[in-house]
């Protein structure tokens, strides 16, 4: 059967182009390989090779034809025995690629429905964290979190920890305190300091069916990692249509410690929680740390867990308790209040609580609400707590453009709009990188009063 | 030290060569394909070709056992096609379809086989690297003796992350082949001009890690150095890697003119060296096969792809619901 040759598109983006030059004649033989003809694009001339062999049976579209169409029959192509006066030229219509008509349909099933107007109150789950009558033991943040980390490893034997200095060291932050001990080099593993090379071992480590945990000494580090999480790690899933993921963990301290300059001082919430098929914790208190810990090394997804130096060594209240999870997407609210809410997270609700205590001194009462997880986030308990008490005021340590708040103030203007009686105020570190001096290092940072300020400020008081 | 040849006399049956002789083909006459469907407007976006590299991978699989796992770049197809993927669901991803294998989520450059421990298909040039590292150490932790093979090019052989890999695969003795399939361009700049460390396999020693450079327009020679290295990392003695000397015919993707090197230079190659054409003397002049038994295989391989065609045609688009799924599991995908 004679064959058209069509126009080829010799780019993604290819709608038309010149044919130059054809190399063959009617009647020539060409096989696979063979120069057939230059077709000249807006960026190249590119030769257009014969796919199939056979005899030219005729030139449908002369040399120097300017503007023609991807997949105009361009030539016929003749088999063994076939002559051109088997040549049908009523059949050339081109074989049209499927229209992609199926996004405007899509597009309406996206996040961004408009609201309906005034909304009644989201249903949250407001179950507490661990049932009446538990005991509680004061824990440092740092101990929940290696106890989360080795309960997890007792129990699943795919579990390991790797990074630097977390085995015969200890851990640079003595997280990983006796771990090695515990559990062997073969699942407490030192590295060498070659972020980008071991988050992508564990990364791939998790493809082949177990469950890293990789800490970074810090997470200004990881940002030589960051294509391995992204690119490999958290879109895996998806581009492989649901066969294989990254089933795993990647944890460290994040945001300023204490004098260590810029390099090392940066809040990376608002980054990764960009990232869909991440997923990211970043708790305040002991117990919410071993909780989520838990449940961040089940979770079948790759997990971000923010951590925060400054924060290791605090205490707080943990439940004694067998297998104490907290899930993802649940915010914890700290304090119930009616005059305000305060949204934050991670080191940020140390400025929200202060804030909150002095608050009440001035007959201002605030809401506090911990989101925990930012990715799933309870956006629901905020919108509630908003249409009860008409204000809110986020808190954080990370840089104001694109910040957490941002997104929290625009999914309150679409959800909540009607109930707000001011607009909502993002309190963040400045839009600087982190000096050293120390006077210079406190004003970068969010403040207690930044916070008061911006309370007073949508309360009108 | 030379290229690795094969033996003179190849110790390989008949059989053998004619499934070697039917693999290569295969992914040929696919690819032809795929560059006719791109031309066509029914695939999209890039299209990397592996037309005259085919016998690295059929090569290499020959020396693979069950179990084994690969991971390669964005120059994916044939390495799929030789570990077993069946080609209608190859070529409908590649036109965006819903019988792709990744559901036409993934498109060419991204494409898995669970159980065909294919793992990707990978877009970053050498990302794929340390995880063919964390592959092998899966393997390692739970402690069976398979081998994962890790493959990238000369260009991916210049970034950062492999001589990490290198290091740590080394120091963790891990079951890793790396096979630096070196087609002597990455995109335009010829390794010459990226280079002037150009015999990329002695750069494992540095790490400590043995390695060769091999001729990978004969795939006979290509099998012999794949089992020596599959052997190495079996007996736990740590990573392997193999420099495969090979040459790319078609330009680094459907939209690259190939102005940086002559069309002689191609032609010559195709003339003198095609790993197809050697394995279609050594059946003819062995007299292990006759011009009838090889026109029976090419008519066999010309319906395969013909029909991956057809399939990837009529395969309909993806439901829009699929947007939304696949971005977060809800349990772990078991090991196969």
């Amino acid at each position: 059967m004679a064959t058209e040759i069509l126009m080829p598109a010799l780019s993604p983006t290819m709608e038309e182009g010149t044919l130059a030059k054809w190399h063959v004649k009617e009647g020539d033989t060409v096989s696979s390989g063979d120069i057939m003809a230059e077709i000249e694009t807006d960026k190249a001339t590119m030769e257009f090779e014969a796919v199939d062999e056979g005899t030219i049976g005729k030139i449908l579209v002369e040399e120097g034809t300017e503007g023609v169409k991807v997949n105009t029959a361009i030539a016929v192509l003749l088999e063994e025995g076939e002559s051109a006066d088997d040549i049908d030229t009523s059949t050339s219509a081109p074989e049209a690629a499927p229209a992609a008509d199926a996004g405007n349909e899509a597009a309406s099933s996206g996040g961004s429905e408009a609201p309906a107007p005034a909304p009644s109150a989201p249903e949250t789950d407001t179950s507490p964290d661990w049932p009446e009558g538990t005991t509680l033991k004061q824990q440092t943040v740092r101990e929940a979190l290696r106890d989360g980390m080795a309960e997890e490893m007792r129990r699943d034997d795919s579990v390991f920890l790797m990074g630097e200095e977390v085995a015969e060291y200890q851990g640079a932050y003595k997280i990983s305190q006796g771990m090695l001990d515990e559990f062997g080099a073969k699942r407490v593993i030192d590295t060498p300091i070659t972020e980008h090379g071991f988050a992508g071992i564990a990364t791939g480590a998790a493809f082949g069916g177990l469950r890293p945990i990789v800490e970074f000494m810090t997470f200004n580090f990881a940002m030589q990692a960051i294509d391995q999480i992204i690119n490999s790690a958290a879109k895996t899933l998806y581009m492989s249509g649901g066969q294989m993921g990254a089933p795993m963990v990647f944890r460290g301290p994040n945001g300023a410690a204490a004098r260590v300059g810029a390099q090392h001082s940066q809040d990376y919430a608002a980054w990764y929680m960009q990232i869909p098929g991440l997923k990211v914790a970043m708790p305040y208190s002991a117990s919410d740390y071993k909780g989520l810990m838990k449940t961040a090394i089940r979770d079948p997804n790759p997990v971000i867990f923010l951590e925060n130096e400054i924060l290791y060594g605090r205490s707080f209240d943990v439940p004694e308790l067998d297998d104490y999870t907290v899930p993802f997407g649940k915010a914890r609210i700290w304090r119930e209040g009616s005059d305000v809410t305060i949204v934050s997270f991670g080191i940020g609700m140390q400025y929200a609580l202060e804030a909150a205590d002095k608050l009440a001194e001035d007959g201002i009462s605030a809401e506090v609400i911990d989101l925990r997880t930012l990715r799933p986030m309870d956006t629901g308990s905020i919108l509630k707590s908003v249409m009860k008490t008409n204000r809110c005021v986020t808190v954080e340590e990370g840089w104001p453009q694109g910040s957490v708040g941002n997104y929290i103030s625009s999914v309150i203007m679409q959800e909540a709009f009607d109930y707000l009686d001011a607009p909502v105020i993002n309190c963040t570190g400045k839009d600087v990188p982190m000096p050293y001096a120390a006077n210079l290092e406190k004003l970068a940072l969010v403040t207690t009063d930044e916070v008061i300020a911006a309370v007073k400020q949508v309360t009108y008081s | 030290m030379a290229p690795r040849k094969s033996t003179k006399k190849p110790n390989v049956s008949a059989e053998e060569l004619k499934a070697y002789y039917r693999d290569m083909l295969l992914i040929r006459r696919f690819e032809e394909k795929a560059g006719q469907l791109y031309g066509m407007g029914l695939i999209g976006g890039f299209c990397h070709l592996y037309i005259g590299q085919e016998a690295v991978v059929v090569g290499l699989e020959a020396a693979a056992e069950e179990g084994d796992k690969r991971i390669t770049s964005y120059r994916d197809h044939g390495h799929m096609l030789a570990c077993g993927m069946d080609p209608n669901g190859v070529m409908a991803e590649l036109t965006g379809r819903e019988g792709g294998y990744s559901k036409g989520k993934g498109g060419s450059m991204h494409m898995f086989s669970k159980e065909k421990h294919f793992y990707g298909g990978h877009g970053i040039v050498a990302a794929q690297v340390p995880l063919g590292a964390g592959l092998a150490f899966s393997d390692k932790y739970k402690g069976n003796d398979r081998v994962t093979f890790t493959y990238f090019g000369d260009g991916a052989a210049n970034q950062g992350q492999v001589y990490e890999s290198y290091n740590m695969a080394e120091l963790w003795m891990l079951p890793c082949i790396f096979v630096i399939e070196n087609n002597q361009y990455a995109m335009g700049t010829s390794t010459k001009r990226s280079t002037m460390s150009p015999s990329y396999w002695e750069r494992g020693a540095a790490y400590g890690i043995p390695g060769e450079e091999v001729d990978g327009m004969d795939v006979l020679a290509v099998k012999e150095a794949g089992q020596k290295a599959v052997a190495h990392c079996r007996a736990g003695k740590g990573p392997y890697i193999l420099e495969i000397k090979t040459y790319r015919y078609r330009g680094h993707s459907m939209s690259d003119p190939a102005k940086y090197r002559t069309r002689e230079e191609v032609q010559k190659m195709r003339d003198e060296r095609d790993p197809i054409e050697q394995v279609r003397s050594l059946l003819l002049t062995g007299k292990h096969a006759t011009e009838d038994d090889l026109k029976a295989i090419d008519k066999e391989i010309k319906d395969i792809v013909n029909e991956s065609a057809e399939f990837a045609k009529t395969s309909p688009e993806p439901a829009v619901e699929e947007l939304w799924t696949d971005i977060y599991a809800t349990e772990v995908p078991q090991e196969a």
